[in-house]
């Protein structure tokens, strides 16, 4: 028996559930897009805390200084030893001096490794209250219970 | 009689997809590989002119600042908390016994303000420590409210270097 033959058959998928769905990605990945120059470093973990209050609004003139849990600090991409990085903040102060700024008004933050010592963090916040520097941010994973 | 159009044959308009499904694949190409997920961090706001110590002599309204002492043991290990000389527990013990501190302050007439704390450590203690002290003087939570505690926070100065 010979069957009739149709033709070529045309197959037309229907694109609009691939379409919602990477609609629907697109939205979501936007959502969660963080655009802040957050300076977060995987080398350093943050000790936690569930009082660490989210930073509100904008920080005047904020220089971050990261300790890593070795000693050094990481600057500008570089690891500096703690004694060194009076250089680093001497430059900082210039420039904030430069832009008609009191260093009194800007503000360190620290984000210091859990297991960095205390008397390395607490050295660097020394070497910055020399060059005037008063006010400082410890940073911490806010974590609430 | 009203003129009757000429009947139009309705065609069907194939729309082209493929360039917007191209565009939305590489958006989301894009999205993808800038996404990095963002641990929340918070701060603890401390304001530390130089050269600010309980060394310094007194008003005779200023309170004496509190005094909590860490000791580390070996590898930075925490080995021992003191507030003003006598020992304590654990930081949650701190915590009640700098509440209790402050809430006389407060019935005394001080304002929240006057009530400052003094951090002393050794070199080697593990930062953690601190973070952990400072989160156990700053505040308490009470039925889900924070009750804010000790603004003014400060070190004693370096004694030593490794």
């Amino acid at each position: 028996m010979i069957r009739k033959s149709n033709g070529p058959a045309i197959t037309e998928n229907d694109m609009t559930p691939m379409i919602d769905v990477t609609f629907q990605l697109i939205t979501f990945f936007m959502f969660v897009l963080n655009f802040s120059e957050a300076e977060q470093d995987e080398r350093i973990q943050l000790p936690s805390s569930q009082l660490a209050k989210p930073a509100e609004g904008v920080v005047e003139a904020p220089i971050t200084m990261q300790l890593m849990a070795n000693g050094g600090v990481l600057y500008a991409g570089e690891i500096v030893p703690v004694d060194d990085i009076g250089g680093s903040l001497q430059r900082e102060r210039d420039i904030i001096l430069a832009a008609d700024k009191d260093p009194k008004r800007a503000t360190v933050i620290v984000r210091a490794d859990g297991r960095a010592n205390s008397g390395d963090v607490q050295r660097v916040i020394q070497i910055c209250q020399e060059l005037g520097f008063q006010q400082f941010a410890l940073r911490a994973l806010y974590k609430p219970d | 009689m009203r003129p009757t159009l000429p009947r139009r044959r309705l065609e069907k308009v194939a729309v082209n997809m493929t360039p917007m499904i191209d565009v939305v694949f590489q958006l989301m190409i894009f999205f993808m590989l800038t996404f990095n997920i963002i641990a929340p961090e918070g701060d603890f706001d401390v304001r530390m002119p130089l050269g600010k110590s309980s060394k310094e002599p007194l008003d005779e309204l200023q309170l004496p600042p509190i005094q909590v002492r860490l000791a580390s043991g070996d590898d930075g290990v925490l080995s021992g908390i003191s507030m003003n000389g006598e020992p304590v527990a654990d930081f949650l013990d701190l915590r009640q016994r700098v509440a209790r501190f402050f809430d006389v302050a407060i019935e005394s007439g001080a304002s929240p303000g006057d009530v400052e704390l003094e951090i002393d450590c050794d070199y080697e203690l593990d930062y953690i420590n601190i973070i952990d002290t400072i989160t156990a003087v700053s505040g308490r939570i009470e039925d889900g409210q924070l009750i804010e505690m000790i603004k003014k926070i400060s070190f004693v100065p370096l004694k030593q270097t490794p």
